[in-house]
């Protein structure tokens, strides 16, 4: 469902400027499949782009219906995004600076998302967060507060999704950082948090948003978890993904002008984001 | 290092060569081949795309197809009639369309895929699913204004004849969701996290023992009339004949009443 981003630079060689020797022959070989995988990815793109019906687009687009939809979709990826930050950086540095026992299994838990059809994400979350779940259950009897069917739902099902991609992202971040100016900073009567506030996430911070930026964008094209627990309500929980899939059922023009909206935002923002934060050094 | 190249460059060509024939060719298979064109010989695989709340019945159905012509074996696709309706428009391999709506059938007419004209061969009323016990006591539309109630989107065959039932009953609800399926709408009244939902009378009969149904008068006013098509692009169009002369039948009959539609 994420749109991908079709025509950014590729990183720079992780060993620096210098170009490795024969660097200028590609091959045959590689070369037709490589066009072929790019042909691939940037088609369907393109088939969009053609088939859209350009001279009813405004008409589409500056629907009330559209606008509702963007609106939620980006407020809600960015709200998913925040609680991933919030949970997913700790997160990430539990897993590559402590030792403690089955952290393998801790970390393999931890990318299950990445893995999972979202559908069965979504399935998980309404049997856990929903009005008669193991923990749901409680929350609507003290409070009233049921999560599906509500925007807080649709952040749920986004950051569940997402919260893996930002995870990984960090963890390798720490992993490559040099533990010892960490302990540069302890030897120097820094704190273990004013440590990890000072230095480690200033040297990781290019990992965090590159994460964030992965996060974001798969919360954005979030659709099976979402639909599944949240369900589906223009203004409160129909984001865009979801707009896209009722409106391919009836009239499919529209579907495409929704789609052209999500591809565009989806472009602008890794390309935006992509020089600065995806380029690791 | 040579043959290294070559076989890179071979599974190239293999890998675009897969991925013609998988665009191409329509999934036919063997079913397509029929040498005996003086007599219509049935085998192979028939496939159907048919209304989610078709599930139960067609299942059932397909079994006792598949017995009476050895030889054959049916496939269905149950989903929301007008996302199956896209999926024929955009080129699936389909023999027989059976749609929840006369609506959603006229996509596939309007696109001159239908191998004969679409026959009615069933009819559905809307009922109020509720869980078992009636712990709200719904008796009727007016008394879904109170509670949490999912409704399918308008989209979809049992959302406009939600919409329509609504209309003449002059009730004006706000769910808290709109399914893209019947049996979502179903599934969320049966794992409680709506008190409510408009579903199809042979929905409610078919589901757990978790719900029950409420009759209510204005159900009368949108009864769903399911038709069904052969294709005409279907990959076994005799199974798909056959499956639709199995449809008429006594047996089949009494299937599709059992699971509580009315007849055309």
């Amino acid at each position: 469902m994420t749109a991908v981003d079709p025509g950014t630079t590729p990183a720079p060689h992780p060993r620096g400027r210098r170009r490795p020797r024969g660097a200028g022959r590609i091959p045959a070989a590689l070369l037709l499949p490589a066009l072929l995988g790019l042909a691939f990815l940037v088609l369907p793109l393109l088939g969009l782009l053609v088939r859209a019906p350009w001279s009813a687009l405004p008409a589409l687009l500056t629907g009330p219906e559209a606008w509702q939809a963007l609106k939620l979709s980006l407020l809600s990826a960015t709200l998913a995004t925040g609680v991933s930050l919030l949970l997913g950086v700790p997160l990430a540095w539990l897993l590559a600076r402590t030792e403690f026992p089955g952290r393998r299994l801790v970390r393999a838990l931890v990318t299950l998302p990445l893995v999972l059809p979202p559908v069965v994400g979504g399935v998980a979350l309404l049997l856990v967060l929903g009005r008669n779940g193991i923990v749901g259950r409680w929350l609507d009897a003290w409070t009233g507060l049921t999560l599906p069917f509500t925007t807080t739902g649709v952040v749920v099902a986004e950051a569940f999704v997402a919260m893996p991609f930002l995870v990984v992202s960090v963890e390798g971040a720490l992993r490559a950082a040099d533990p010892r100016y960490e302990e540069a900073a302890a030897t120097l009567g820094a704190s273990r948090l004013t440590a990890f506030r000072r230095v480690t996430l200033p040297l990781v911070a290019p990992g965090i948003g590159a994460g964030a930026v992965l996060a974001w964008a798969r919360a954005l094209g979030e659709f099976g978890a979402t639909i599944t627990f949240a369900g589906n309500f223009p203004g409160r929980t129909q984001t865009m993904p979801l707009a896209v899939y009722l409106a391919m059922e009836s009239d499919p023009e529209a579907a495409i002008a929704l789609s052209l909206i999500l591809l565009t935002v989806s472009v602008a923002v890794l390309a935006g984001l992509r020089d600065r934060w995806m380029s690791t050094p | 290092m040579r043959s290294a190249r070559r076989l890179l460059a071979a599974s190239a060509v293999l890998a675009l060569a897969v991925g013609l024939t998988a665009c191409t060719s329509s999934g036919g298979g063997s079913a397509s081949v029929n040498p005996a064109p003086s007599r219509p010989e049935v085998k192979g695989t028939v496939t159907v795309f048919a209304a989610a709340s078709l599930k139960e019945s067609f299942t059932e159905l397909g079994k006792r197809f598949e017995t009476a012509y050895p030889g054959t074996s049916i496939t269905f696709n149950f989903g929301g009639s007008s996302a199956l309706a896209q999926n024929i428009v955009s080129g699936a391999p389909v023999d027989v369309f059976a749609a929840a709506s006369p609506a959603t059938m006229k996509t596939v007419t309007d696109a001159k895929l239908t191998g004969g004209d679409p026959t009615v061969f069933a009819r559905n009323t809307l009922e109020i699913a509720v869980a078992k016990g009636n712990p709200k006591n719904i008796a009727g539309l007016k008394d879904l204004k109170g509670v949490k109630t999912a409704l399918c989107a308008k989209e979809v065959p049992c959302g406009a004849a939600a919409v329509t039932t609504l209309q003449a009953a002059g009730v004006e609800l706000t769910p808290v969701t709109y399914e893209q399926d019947v049996k979502g709408a179903l599934t969320k009244v049966e794992l409680g996290e709506v008190d409510a939902s408009l579903v199809y009378q042979t929905d409610v009969k078919a589901g757990s023992g978790k719900i029950e149904g409420v009759n209510f008068p204005e159900a009368a006013k949108a009864v769903n009339d399911y038709q069904i098509a052969p294709l005409a692009k279907a990959p076994n169009a005799n199974g798909a004949a056959a499956f639709l002369g199995y449809l008429s039948s006594a047996d089949a009959r009494r299937v599709l009443t059992d699971a509580g539609f009315q007849a055309p």
